[in-house]
């Protein structure tokens, strides 16, 4: 069937632009003595989605991207037909569940059971549907005997659990899951994730809102990146990654405010030098490397200590160290200079990193730090995952050894 | 089910388009055949709004009965006694509960419809259903209603013989119609502009007590046309009383259960104007919802 060779578009978005007005009169007083003239003091239009033009086959699985505000939960609204588009079009097909938030329209006072007859409606499903699915749903949410009992005495957990299990029971062509993934707890996120691995299994398509690049990654085949409200990047899934740590990064280093304070020992500045002494920004994995730390002091400081670490995107630390702990004695310090602390190899996986610094006064009490003063990303092998590289061999009695 | 048949089902399927003018829907029936599809849903939510409202509560669905004879035991005594509007009124009792029956129909409809979209906000920003749903639901909340005072008003009628021929209960249907016409019109009206204006809820509370007096359910008709003449006011103050649909409702509603009604209790032609009343009411709804549906789109934003 030539169908399954060429998947159909299931999702067209055709030049589809979102202005909203905000207004800050909200009641009849207000307006009435802002009308006219003065009554466009009191609105602010902003542009949430500009020029949009997607298309979206039938099976895949996109991470929509971009940092708060960039308009992707709007895009996804805009998909899912909950806010119209002040123009251009939207063409969908096929059934739609949107998971904007677990558990929309459950009433606090109505007992478990009507409220799965009543969110499946809510989804689309008819009675005679609810009815055939109702066990599993219960078995799939794991609430036993409270399903008889008003949701407002359930647990979050469980309150998210029911909600959850009716929604993957749906049978939806497009799932539009927007951050919800992010509550519960571990055990139930992944059974979310594989629920969500089973449906790209079965052909549907999921457009996925998430800011965790490792859920896009894992689950995604398609990354579209959003950088207020236009799309900046749309296709592989990696790179598209990498499109929106840029992004990030020039959003964090523009909000970075100069700090009014003047630390008597300040870390300004931070460089990363490749092998040659030159300044890099990517890394291949195994290569030498020098964090070049600048430091200045308004006053001399006899005993200073130095230190850094190594971040990933998500904060947590892949290496660290002090001058302290490597038993340096550093050179007193009379109003400014630079530190190189050199890794001979760097051994971190593939991805995006972020360098911090910190100065310490010890002869005079004083200390500054430079969080995520520099970037750099590290390219190399790509059959490992995780911070650390490492080379993998695999051995097993009746298999060939294999790298 | 199968990938390939899954893709070949979306295939053969044609779009929905959204564009700045809401959604357009594809088949046959266009927006109500939508709605005529989430049935269920609908039907689901009125029980939602009736099984909240009084869960809970020792008397539970009793209280659909209480207040609204309460309201008939108040205006009968003070009113009707008191006051002795019920001198010229044989069958006062059925006289004023056919009328408040059917006003607070129209009343339980338009103050319900106003709050449904910001009531339901938490679905509204978050999946798309056809939104008239929700005013819907109230409208039918509001009908359930109707149909248990409906039943005590025929019962009532039955033991104080207060029934006219069956011929003459046919006025309920088209009563009752343009009640619900105007009813459905001005509820998705005020539910969308609610959700831009705050006052609208607390104007439309005050309007309605101002619209129960503007319509002859304490007092007759002929109370009305009398003051008038007697007050030397021209006769089209008269017309334009007689052209509030409210009006038109009740009076139809009295000659449906109250059978001591003498020509002079109506204004002429009373079936005429209630097929005007009618046609603008089904204008009117057309109208309405024309603007309900430009003013969604921005539904999920402005709650």
């Amino acid at each position: 069937m030539s169908a399954t060779t060429t998947p159909p578009d299931i999702v067209r978005l055709n030049g589809v632009t979102k202005h909203f007005v905000v207004r800050k009169d909200n009641s009849l007083k207000d307006r009435i003595v802002h009308f006219g003239r003065l009554g466009s003091s009191h609105r602010e239009d902003f542009v949430a989605v500009d020029d949009v033009t997607l298309d979206i086959e039938a099976g895949t699985t996109v991470g929509l991207m971009g940092a708060n505000g960039s308009g992707k939960s709007t895009l996804l609204k805009l998909i899912g037909g909950i806010v119209s588009p002040s123009s251009g079009t939207v063409q969908t097909r096929g059934r739609m569940a949107a998971l904007l938030e677990l558990g929309a329209g459950f009433h606090p006072d109505l007992s478990g059971r009507e409220n799965v007859y009543l969110n499946a409606s809510i989804l689309g499903l008819t009675r005679a549907e609810i009815d055939a699915q109702f066990d599993d749903i219960v078995a799939f949410s794991g609430i036993g005997d409270f399903i008889d009992t008003a949701v407002k005495f359930y647990s979050s957990g469980m309150y998210v659990r029911l909600a959850f299990a009716v929604a993957v029971h749906t049978d939806p062509d497009i799932l539009l899951v927007d951050e919800v993934l992010a509550v519960g707890d571990e055990a139930f996120q992944r059974k979310c994730m594989e629920r969500i691995a089973q449906f790209r299994e079965e052909g549907r398509t999921i457009i996925l809102v998430s800011h965790s690049a490792q859920q896009v990654a894992e689950l995604c085949d398609r990354g579209v990146v959003l950088a207020d409200g236009k799309v900046v990047y749309d296709g592989d899934t990696n790179q598209a990654i990498g499109v929106l740590r840029q992004v990030l990064d020039d959003k964090r280093t523009a909000g970075i405010a100069h700090d009014e304070n003047v630390h008597p020992i300040e870390v300004t500045r931070i460089e990363i030098l490749d092998g040659a002494g030159a300044p890099a920004s990517e890394l291949r994995d195994g290569d030498p490397m020098t964090i070049r730390v600048h430091v200045i002091a308004t006053r001399p400081f006899e005993r200073w200590e130095l230190g850094f670490s190594i971040d990933t995107p998500l904060g947590h630390m892949a290496l660290a160290s002090n001058t302290e702990a490597l038993g340096v004695r550093l050179d007193p310090l009379a109003d400014n200079t630079h530190v190189d602390l050199t890794i001979a190899r760097v051994n971190l996986g593939p991805g995006q990193y972020f360098v911090n610094a910190n100065a310490v006064g010890i002869s005079d009490e004083a200390s500054h730090a430079l969080m995520q003063g520099a970037m750099f990303t590290v390219v190399g092998a790509t059959n490992t995952f995780g911070t650390v590289a490492a080379s993998v061999t695999i051995t097993s009695e009746n298999a060939s050894e294999r790298e | 089910m199968d990938t390939s048949t899954r893709f070949a089902r979306l295939a053969a399927e044609p779009f929905t388009v959204v564009d700045a003018r809401g959604l357009r829907v594809r088949g046959r029936g266009g927006k109500i055949g939508e709605i005529f599809g989430r049935r269920e849903l609908l039907n689901l939510l009125v029980r939602r709004d009736l099984q909240a409202r009084y869960r809970d509560s020792f008397l539970g669905f009793l209280w659909t009965v209480i207040r609204p004879l309460i309201q008939f035991l108040m205006y009968f005594i003070v009113l009707g006694q008191f006051l002795q509007a019920a001198r010229g009124i044989d069958q006062f009792a059925i006289y004023l509960f056919s009328g408040l029956t059917l006003f607070v129909f129209f009343s339980d409809m338009i103050s319900g419809a106003t709050g449904s979209i910001i009531g339901n906000a938490g679905l509204v920003k978050k999946i798309y259903l056809p939104r008239e749903i929700f005013p819907l639901a109230s409208v039918g909340a509001a009908g359930f209603m109707f149909f248990v005072q409906l039943l005590i008003l025929v019962l009532a009628a039955i033991v104080l013989q207060a029934l006219p021929q069956p011929v003459e209960m046919l006025w309920f249907f088209p009563s009752l119609g343009l009640i619900l016409v105007y009813g459905l019109a001005l509820g998705l009206l005020l539910a969308a502009l609610n959700v831009y204006l705050r006052d609208i809820q607390y104007l439309t509370e005050v309007v309605l007590m101002l619209a129960m007096w503007a319509s002859p359910i304490v007092y007759s008709w002929q109370m009305v046309s009398d003051a008038i003449t007697r007050s030397g006011l021209p006769a089209w103050v008269l017309e334009v009383y007689a052209a509030n649909p409210i009006t038109i409702g009740v009076l139809g509603f009295h000659r449906a259960f109250w059978n001591a009604g003498t020509p002079a209790d109506y204004p002429e032609g009373l079936g005429m104007r209630m097929l005007i009343a009618g046609i603008v009411g089904l204008v009117l709804l057309f109208l309405s919802h024309r603007a309900f549906v430009r003013l969604q789109g921005n539904f999920a934003q402005e709650l």
